[in-house]
């Protein structure tokens, strides 16, 4: 599904440039559960933004679902993402003046689907999420798992293949978060590929399979078997810290 | 195809921004309103001075005779003569691009007094003596009786057309002057018809509603006048320039009454085509400049909104990152952005062009009301065509256009990632 590649990405700032990711290899396979961790600054937001075609990198190569991404037309850029590809944002990244039902339409919209069309399949992903009744209320008026569902919702109504999710619990306290983990565990249990970038190591436990960067590039893979080594490894660095 | 969801965002961006949309709105509202109130002002103007003068042959010129300043032919300088009647048929016969040519006597001068009596009532008057073709160059319209006709001038019947003035002075309120009669210089003559410029053009002294005229043969006769004519009035045919013929004209003139050729003096002469050419210049002028100041003020109202439209930009970049991240392409975007220009541009154009065209029409009405149905007003019907609204609608659109085409490209050139990190 995915394949990278040596990947290499510099930011360029006025005369200094900031070496990100230094050769990054990577594979992904379809149907898995992945979290990205490591601390600021390490890349993992570089990463889930070439990974999403939302940003492009200098060096290397990048498969997606078998083919080559590189140097794309933005026009192409955005047809794969609407296709392929569905985001969920720490901060939902809702749009403000549109309701729930309405904001999980919009990927249909740019597929040019009928307006009523778009918004009954929007219903049904709603009541999927749990918040049919909440169809009709502005993302301001929702508490922020409500809208992060929403946000879910929108990112799985162009049926994609993979789903995106930066610090999708960052901005959620902890039961909110859970919640918002079963639902993308029920995600991944319908095929979907997840792939979601942390910094919290509860999230992180719970997918099957752990990328560490560090400093731009990965330091440890750790697989589903080795998850219970993992989380004890979690708890002995909270007992340290 | 009608996008709803695309007004809806429009809608809900510009009233996010009242205040801002409605200032950015009023620099093209401007804009328009004054090009229209500009351009009805000029036409106004030009109506107002045309309805003068339209009815009037542009293609005539008029000659009268002056005193000789160049001896010639052993006749000496500062002779006075005078056309002859032979005149007439010899020019018909030489000039074949002269379409009405019609001699004119100019009465016996009131010489500051009354040269006009009836009963009690004395007047002084501009009189002329002249043939029906003049009605062609000059029209003039019987308000109750008819015209001097070419009867009139075969038998010199004593009659006379008068002005409207003329009734007014020697004549009671509800008196008929049709068939009365008026003692002109001590010869009586009978009123067959009131008649009326449809010009304010004057050949003549005096005011144009004080004029009697009455046939050319009878003033001719009657006045003890032989055979001079005084004044020709003289229109080209179609297509021929009347310069042409006034040339042509003065030169015959001289050669027959033996003036020099190059006496500059000696042949007067009055050419309505210059004047006119003239007047239609200033007129092309004045649209010209109005064209010229209105899209002045109308760029600068576009500038306006292509400059507001960048700074929502600047204020929806994260909204942008958003729909570009689940797969809004640039072209929507573009769409988007140019549609909320056009949008703009063309509400607020199009009230000021309902706004400007309603003024004018007000101002028509009040314009015509104090006028109270007299031609004396030199500013009227101010209007604007249907084309150029349309053209101006055209140049708001293509505006708007360009408007929102500078800030759409700026959105786009954001990258998706850019714009969502932007908080």
């Amino acid at each position: 599904m995915i394949s990278l590649n040596n990947v290499h990405k510099s930011y360029v700032t006025g005369s200094n440039s900031l070496h990100v990711l230094k050769g990054i290899d990577l594979e992904i396979n379809s149907g898995e559960f992945v979290s990205i961790m490591g601390s600021s600054g390490s890349g993992k937001s570089t990463l889930l933004n070439i990974l999403g075609i939302l940003d492009n990198y200098d060096e290397g190569s990048y498969y997606l679902n078998g083919s080559l991404v590189k140097d794309m037309s933005e026009k192409k850029a955005a047809r794969l993402r609407n296709e392929l590809v569905g985001f969920v944002f720490q901060s939902f990244n809702l749009i403000s003046f549109k309701n729930a039902m309405e904001n999980v339409a919009l990927p249909l919209y740019y597929q040019g689907v009928n307006r009523k069309k778009r918004n009954k399949i929007a219903e049904e992903y709603l009541d999927k999420v749990g918040l049919l009744e909440w169809a009709t209320h502005l993302p301001s008026e929702m508490s922020g798992g409500q809208k992060q569902r929403v946000a879910i919702a929108r990112s799985l109504i162009s049926q994609p293949k993979i789903i995106f999710a930066d610090e999708p619990t960052g901005a959620l306290d902890t039961s909110t978060s859970y919640e918002v983990m079963d639902i993308l565990k029920e995600i991944n249990d319908d095929g979907i590929t997840v792939i979601l970038v942390t910094h919290e190591h509860d999230i992180a436990s719970m997918t099957q399979k752990i990328v560490r960067l560090k400093d731009g590039r990965i330091d440890e893979i750790i697989k589903n078997g080795e998850l219970k080594n993992f989380q004890h490894q979690y708890a002995k660095e909270l007992e340290t810290a | 195809m009608f996008d709803l969801d695309l007004w809806k965002e429009i809608l809900s961006a510009l009233k996010k921004n009242r205040m801002r949309s409605f200032m950015t709105a009023f620099g093209v509202f401007w804009g328009i309103f004054m090009l229209i109130i500009m351009s009805g002002a000029g036409r106004a103007l030009e109506n107002g001075v045309m309805d003068g003068i339209k009815a009037f042959a542009s293609n005539s010129a008029f000659f009268w005779t002056e005193r000789t300043s160049v001896p010639y032919k052993g006749f000496q300088r500062g002779r006075r003569w005078n056309y002859k009647n032979t005149d007439i048929e010899y020019i018909k016969a030489n000039i074949s691009d002269i379409e009405y040519l019609s001699p004119r006597l100019f009465g016996p001068s009131s010489g500051g007094g009354d040269n006009v009596i009836r009963g009690k009532k004395t007047g002084a008057f501009n009189i002329y003596g002249d043939y029906p073709e003049f009605f062609k160059i000059d029209p003039w319209t019987p308000l109750q009786g008819r015209l001097i006709n070419t009867i009139d001038i075969q038998h010199s019947r004593k009659v006379v057309n008068i002005g409207e003035r003329v009734v007014e002075v020697m004549f009671d309120k509800d008196e008929d002057p049709i068939g009365e009669y008026l003692k002109i210089n001590g010869v009586y003559f009978q009123v067959v018809g009131v008649v009326k410029g449809e010009t304010r053009v004057n050949i003549g002294n005096g005011r144009k509603n004080e004029t009697i005229i009455m046939p050319f043969t009878t003033m001719q006769k009657t006045f003890n006048m032989g055979d001079d004519v005084h004044f020709f009035s003289v229109t080209s045919q179609p297509g021929v320039p009347v310069s042409k013929v006034e040339a042509r004209l003065k030169e015959l003139m001289k050669e027959r009454h033996s003036v020099a050729p190059d006496d500059q003096q000696a042949v007067g002469s009055f050419n309505i085509e210059v004047e006119w050419k003239k007047y239609m210049g200033l007129f092309t002028g004045i649209q010209l400049l109005t064209w010229i100041v209105g899209i002045g003020t109308l760029l600068a109202g576009v500038i306006g909104v292509s400059n507001i439209m960048l700074v929502i930009i600047k204020e929806r970049t994260q909204e942008i990152g958003i729909q570009r991240a689940i797969g809004a392409t640039p072209g929507k975007v573009i769409l988007h952005i140019v549609a909320e220009s056009v949008f703009l541009t063309v509400l607020a154009g199009y009230l000021g062009l309902a706004l400007g065209v309603g003024l004018l029409e007000l101002l028509n009405m009040v314009l015509e009301m104090n006028a109270g149905g007299s031609d004396d007003i030199f500013f009227r019907r101010p209007e604007i065509s249907f084309r150029m609204a349309v053209g101006a609608l055209s140049v708001l659109v293509v505006s708007g256009i360009f408007a929102g085409l500078i800030p759409a490209r700026r959105a786009v050139s954001i990258k998706p990632i850019d714009a969502l990190r932007d908080e």
